[in-house]
């Protein structure tokens, strides 16, 4: 088999990791708001309950959530392999999000809520409008590393037969014995995948940055 | 959830050398990563362009590309080019290559907050360039770096996990035994997450205590400050 | 015939056994411009977050307008659009310009279209002098410029009564007379205001009543003439003088 179809197969596999990611990315930030916010701003019973949550997902090495997660979904409602890895992914994602978003919530300083309530806004119109907007712009960079480190985690649906780049690489490496080149080229694109993203993500930075003298 | 119980109790001992097996793991991988970490540190603060850039290049494909590929190429791809590992060292170089590039960017960062003052101090009463790097300089980084680089060995042990893809009989190996001989899967993987999430709060523990006896009142780095 | 603006009676704010100050009474009449001094810590600036409901006292009542704004079920996002209030660190919004940070509370509290809150916005920063940095980002600006955005963003709302919390504590020397001038004017034109400041010159010149507060009571209040030359209270006198010697800088001897 000549290089170009090697690569070629083992390429094809990018889709399914892109998927996989632009599933569980978002679904971990839209679970990881809710939970910030709640953990944040709900009250003493809310926020031990997420205290907890964070602690215990995030304590758990993420392929054995993946699998208890997995069996979970797949259990209860019939999911392809590839759906049931994404949303576990995604669930997974929401506890390290939530502790991100949580972390730039909190450090926008008190007196921008005391200077909210000020000029009379609510406390909800005060998050709304002033909190969340500050506390988005210091929240780009640790999301950036998280959305890297979830398109790493996305080679773990290998192990759920999913196939995306590395089992495609080892399906690719056992019929051609060539496993060193296989395994290379897997990790040329992740680092490409991985890199692009990065940069797209500092690009934002850099445009959201609000001026300001030095 | 009473199963969880069932299967603890019927496969503790089992359970028990996986958790010995993945602590190893997580021993040597962090011993690996210090060693080679803190050379990379080192020779991205100090060291002349070309060793800069070879170890930039090191950390930013270990931290692209995910542990899984690492391990693979190690395990499965090195015999092709005549260097055959077993299981056990395939994962220990895996991971402690892996690790290296994590520990060299928190110890990079703790060298950097130190910063210049502290080298020309050094050289202002006749110490070389090398001998404030060892006695004034990583001193201080090194004390400076634990809060931050208490992430990275509870980080190791979760991602230790994986390498019973290579058939290493660790936590997680023996976790899916149980669950092909109890046909129940989530109850083993559930069991398996407890003594993991043991794991992890202990080593927490003693990561802090670690912490606390070796701050220096006063010196502490920029972002641990907030 | 004074009409009062505000009303405060018996009210008394602690946190566990420690009180911060306790039992205090006062009335501000419109067009007032009452200074409150005394030394730090003596509860000045909880006294202002109490009277815009920022922080709760303990007991006591308050009236804006001769309504009780501590009543059980006061609508408190309400009131908080009649009391203006700024701040010794300006708290400006730091993701929006000038203009936005005065607009936000015409357009999210006040509903008001957008043009109309521009239009106002733009009014009220003229006011203070900074029309042409309306584009500017809080960091973009002086510590004075900044505050007296501040001062604009409390004005748009047109409050009742505007209530400074030490708003040149924080300012460089050089930067301090132009926040007052603002304030100075704003007291000329008959806003109702209540500052509190160590700024000596202020106090004589433009306050018409000076409320000394020490050790969480009031000690006395009156008019500046009375409480820099004749005072009731050695305290006062004591206080006053070694103020002046610290911060006086406009001070002629008396």
């Amino acid at each position: 088999m000549n290089v170009g179809r090697f690569i070629q197969y083992i390429a094809s596999g990018t889709a399914y990791t892109v998927s996989v990611s632009l599933i569980a990315l978002p679904l971990g930030l839209f679970l990881g708001l809710i939970f910030s916010l709640l953990y944040v701003y709900g009250g003493k019973i809310l926020t031990r309950i997420m205290s907890i949550y964070s602690t215990v997902m995030r304590g758990i090495p993420p392929i054995v959530l993946l699998f208890i997660l997995y069996f979970m979904v797949s259990g209860s409602i019939n999911l392809s392999a590839f759906w049931a890895g994404s949303i576990s992914l995604g669930i997974i994602s929401s506890a390290y999000q939530m502790e991100i978003i949580r972390g730039a919530l909190l450090s926008v300083s008190g007196g921008q809520m005391m200077a909210a309530r000020a000029v009379g806004m609510s406390r909800m119109g005060a998050i709304k409008h002033i909190i969340i907007p500050q506390a988005f712009r210091m929240a780009i960079c640790p999301w950036s590393n998280e959305a890297a480190i979830v398109i790493k985690d996305s080679s773990l649906v290998y192990a759920l037969g999913v196939p995306e780049i590395l089992r495609r690489a080892q399906l690719i490496s056992a019929s051609t014995q060539q496993p060193f080149l296989a395994f290379i080229i897997a990790g040329v694109i992740y680092f490409v995948l991985v890199f692009v993203t990065n940069r797209l993500l500092d690009g934002l930075d850099k445009r959201l940055r609000i001026p300001a003298n030095p | 959830m009473g199963s969880v119980f069932v299967i603890l109790q019927r496969f503790l001992p089992e359970f028990l050398k996986g958790t010995l097996v993945t602590l190893e793991l997580t021993a040597v991988g962090i011993l690996l990563g210090f060693a080679i970490g803190l050379m990379l540190a080192l020779s991205r603060a100090y060291g002349p362009k070309w060793l800069r850039l070879i170890a930039i290049g090191f950390i930013e494909l270990f931290r692209g590309t995910p542990l899984l590929v690492q391990l693979f190429l190690i395990y499965y791809g090195l015999p092709s080019m005549g260097v055959t590992l077993s299981q056990s060292v395939s994962a220990y170089l895996a991971l402690g290559l892996n690790s290296a590039a994590y520990q060299a960017e928190y110890i990079r960062g703790a060298i950097q907050s130190i910063g210049e003052s502290q080298m020309t101090a050094g050289r202002a009463i006749g110490l070389s360039r090398w001998q404030t790097i060892r006695f004034i300089i990583m001193p201080q980084a090194l004390r400076l770096v634990i809060p931050a680089w208490s992430n990275e060995p509870i980080s190791l042990l979760k991602t230790s996990a994986v390498v019973f893809l290579i058939a290493v009989q660790d936590l997680m190996a023996r976790g899916k035994r149980a669950a092909s001989i109890t046909y129940n899967p989530i109850g083993s993987y559930l069991a398996i997450a407890v003594i993991y999430l043991v794991m992890v709060f202990a080593m927490s523990a003693l990561l802090k205590w670690l912490e606390r006896k070796t701050k220096i009142p006063g010196f502490e780095m920029e972002t641990e400050k907030a | 015939m004074p009409n009062p603006i505000l009303v405060v009676k018996d009210l008394t704010k602690k946190y566990g056994d420690h009180i911060v100050f306790h039992d205090i009474n006062m009335t501000i009449n419109e067009g007032d411009t009452v200074v409150i001094i005394g030394p730090s810590g003596t509860g000045k600036s909880t006294l202002l977050r109490c009277i815009n409901l920022l922080t709760k006292a303990n007991s006591g009542q308050i009236w804006l307008d001769g309504e009780e704004i501590t009543a059980p079920g006061h609508d408190e996002d309400e009131v908080r659009q009649h009391i203006g209030m700024v701040f010794q660190n300006f708290l400006l919004f730091n993701h929006l310009t000038a203009l936005d940070n005065v607009k936000i509370g015409l357009s999210k509290v006040k509903k008001l279209k957008d043009d109309q809150a521009e239009a106002k916005a733009m009014q009220e920063l003229e006011r203070v002098g900074l029309a042409d940095r309306a584009h500017h980002y809080p960091g973009q600006l002086s510590g004075g410029q900044q505050q007296r955005v501040a001062i604009a963003r409390a004005l748009a709302m047109d409050p009742r009564i505007m209530l400074f919390d030490e708003p040149t504590s924080a300012l460089d020397p050089e930067l301090i007379g132009e926040v007052l001038e603002v304030m100075g004017k704003l007291s000329k034109d008959g806003m109702t205001m209540l500052v509190v400041t160590h700024e000596m010159g202020f106090a004589r010149e433009v306050s018409d009543r000076i409320i000394f507060l020490e050790k969480g009571s009031i000690v006395e209040d009156g008019p500046p003439e009375v409480l820099f030359y004749t005072p009731k209270f050695e305290r006062t006198r004591e206080f006053l003088w070694k103020i002046t010697e610290l911060y006086g800088k406009k001070e002629s001897d008396s």
